[in-house]
């Protein structure tokens, strides 16, 4: 999960990263209030979206005043950053800043390990740096079994051609940084920029952080940095379902069984539409190994209450759970469902006992249900049914 | 031959003893696999009851860690059936005994598990520098050598023997390409699974393919994310003298959204399906739009 910059402050603190002080605000008066609280002074109102660009856009303003935070309050809230419209703002105390740096720890998949990347010179597009002057940016490798110690964080800090009078603070940071990775079961600690102020002070003053939803079951905090409002409703219901499902703009909707061979289904749907107008599919829906009649029930509920999907293409393969038990799981989640299925479904099955599966389908004889022999065959058919 | 697995390897599972890894001993068995026994800390020194491929009933003892399995048994690979929570201490369990092989079937471990235990497995290096441990996985169906060995989930009715080397990050697809190709057979099918850190890896497997004298053509199969396709594609072209026949799914996934797997997913422009059709293609790679073409070109390609 990617999180917002004021939960990535939040995590920073906790684990004795600096930072400075900073309160969530969801109205003008919210704001006003927070500017105060903070001092009265000068104020930094940031637009909280979890896209980049936001400051180009408009939604970073330096307020001089609680009543000025007001005003510039007033204009972001709702503001649509590419795509994003802001509904909360961090209202962080101004700082003196005298150098801007960067520095970020992240899961290298290629390597399996992490990588840390450091350099002087902060505040712009870490993309581009580390295109146009490689030389600029430091990468060290980081041992998942030893992590970030201080001579680690030390070789960091001079490998980014920082003074030796400037690496024992830097460092400190990078190892309070590391605890944070680690403890959070972070996958991403971004600071960007990570600057010197006047009195040269290291401070985080804009971070970034993605978690391992894998680690939920022992980050018991995470839950409560979800954004429910952000979250498609569907997803949301999926989820209390235990469905593994994304929402796409399509019409056709999808439930298979192993994320691969679901992925492969809304590619051939796709390249099937292309002869039907153009349709799309709707979802991605894994609904595992099982493929039980509740599970079934449940994943077609959640998909006929996408209002734009007109047919469902079921794909299945029959592996450890038989096509007979498959089939069977369909015809009863149909029974289950009653009158609330609505939308034509092409079901194929392949693999373990298929042809006792297509009998109990075809015994069935549902008015909604087609039987299609294979994958490129059903994909054709429901982009078909969508497009009438 | 085969790689990785064959009738002579010595299987021990870990997490015997509970629901999964009781259902899969009993598939393992009948696929033919030699398990010579299991590890439950508490249950250690009781046997459960299965029966072999002929049907003969075989008590198969539980011992209370792999090093002590290993000692009593000469086990060589381990299977572990073990919830998220507990599978970074039964891997580096079975790591610290010296297990040559390690499939790690769980789904849903934290990444800096894996990424612990993995690195774990570079400093128990064999005399000549390698690790000593191999695991594939995590997140994975494992490995079947037909009519040899299953380690893992992997439906072994779908077909027999071959002349096929796939390997892939998917199950299902795994288990789909396999039955398409049915009728042709495979020295060994592997899925090395789909989160952001595992084991083996596409290239290790296309290494060994091209190393073994059964396999005479191999099906690599990939998805969203990272980009360990492309880095196949280098190898292939540099390494890889047998026909290589590609899929990789994903081309209709959003960016920013995980696909079921925890590690298929596309940042920004990177770990999309056409940049890795495109790498697998620059190097002679021929790539299905469907399973059911990647299937007929790699009928082509063996002749």
């Amino acid at each position: 999960m990617d999180l917002y910059e004021y939960q990535a402050r939040d995590l920073f603190e906790a684990h004795g990263v600096p930072v400075l002080p900073g309160i969530v605000a969801h109205t003008p008066e919210e704001a006003k209030a927070a500017a105060e609280k903070i001092g009265g002074g000068i104020v930094v109102v940031k637009a909280q979206v979890k896209v980049g660009g936001r400051g180009k856009a408009g939604g970073v303003k330096l307020a001089k005043s609680p009543d000025e935070a007001y005003e510039h309050a007033q204009a972001i809230l709702g503001m649509d950053i590419k795509g994003h419209t802001v509904h909360r703002l961090l209202i962080a105390a101004g700082a003196e800043i005298a150098e801007e740096y960067y520095f970020s720890i992240l899961l290298d998949r290629a390597n399996r390990d992490y990588l840390a990347m450091c350099s002087k010179e902060g505040g712009v597009e870490i993309e581009q740096l580390a295109v146009e002057s490689p030389e600029k940016l430091a990468r060290v490798s980081i041992d998942p079994n030893d992590g970030i110690d201080a001579a680690k964080a030390s070789e960091i800090a001079e490998q980014a051609g920082f003074d030796a009078d400037e690496v024992p603070a830097l460092a400190e940071v990078f190892q309070q940084l590391w605890t944070t990775f680690q403890k959070e079961d972070a996958t991403l600690v971004e600071v960007n920029p990570l600057v010197k102020t006047g009195e040269g002070k290291i401070i985080a003053l804009d971070g970034k952080v993605s978690t391992d939803d894998n680690a939920d079951f022992r980050q018991p905090g995470h839950a409560e940095l979800v954004d429910e409002q952000a979250e498609d409703p569907l997803e949301a219901k999926a989820k209390a379902n235990d469905l593994n499902y994304v929402k796409l703009d399509g019409q056709v909707g999808i439930i298979g069984n192993g994320a691969g061979l679901v992925m492969s289904t809304l590619d051939v749907v796709a390249y099937a539409g292309e002869d039907h107008g153009g349709v799309k599919p709707a979802n991605f829906l894994d609904i595992g190994g099982g493929a039980s009649a509740e599970v079934m029930a449940n994943g077609l509920d959640v998909i006929l209450g996408d209002d734009q999907v007109e047919s469902v293409f079921v794909n299945v393969f029959g592996g450890i759970t038989s096509c007979d038990q498959v089939a069977t799981g369909i015809v009863k989640a149909l029974e289950i469902l009653g009158d609330a299925a609505t939308k034509p479904l092409v079901v194929r099955l392949d693999g373990n006992n298929v042809e006792e599966g297509r009998r109990i389908l075809a015994e069935a004889a549902h008015p909604l249900v087609t039987n299609a022999d294979t994958m490129d065959a059903g994909a054709d058919k429901a982009a078909e049914l969508a497009n009438k | 031959m085969s790689i990785y697995l064959n009738k002579d390897s010595k299987v021990i599972v870990q997490g015997i003893t509970g629901g999964e890894g009781s259902k899969h001993t009993r598939l393992m068995l009948k696929a033919g696999t030699n398990i010579v026994g299991g590890v439950n800390a508490r249950k250690a020194g009781t046997t459960v009851a299965h029966q072999d491929k002929d049907g003969a009933d075989v008590e198969l003892p539980v011992f209370g860690s792999v090093s002590e399995a290993m000692a009593e048994t000469g086990a060589d690979v381990s299977v572990a059936f073990v919830p998220p929570k507990f599978a970074k201490a039964a891997a580096e369990e079975a790591i610290e005994a010296g297990i040559g092989l390690l499939v790690v079937i769980t789904e849903g471990i934290p990444v800096q598990d894996a990424a612990e235990f993995y690195n774990l497995t570079l400093t128990k290096t064999d005399a000549d520098g390698n690790p000593v441990t191999r695991i594939i996985g995590p997140n994975c169906p494992g490995i079947i050598t037909p009519g040899e060995a299953l380690a893992g989930i992997t439906p072994a009715s779908i077909t027999d023997a071959g002349p096929i080397g796939l390997v892939s990050k998917s199950g299902t697809l795994t288990y789909q390409m396999m039955y398409e190709l049915r009728d042709i057979g495979f020295s060994t099918s592997i899925g090395i699974g789909g989160d952001p850190v595992i084991g083996t890896t596409h290239i290790d497997a296309l290494e060994a393919f091209e190393n073994d004298p059964e396999t005479t053509a191999i099906v690599m199969i990939g998805e969203i994310g990272g980009d360990a396709e492309e880095r196949a594609a280098e190898y292939i072209k540099a390494n890889v003298s047998k026909p290589v026949v590609g899929y990789v799914a994903g081309f209709t996934a959003p960016e920013g959204k995980t696909m079921g797997h925890a590690g298929a997913i596309v940042s920004g422009s990177s770990g999309t399906a056409s940049a890795k059709k495109e790498a697998l293609e620059a190097a002679g790679v021929k790539v299905g739009k469907t399973p059911s073409e990647t299937a007929n070109l790699l009928r082509e390609v063996i002749g």
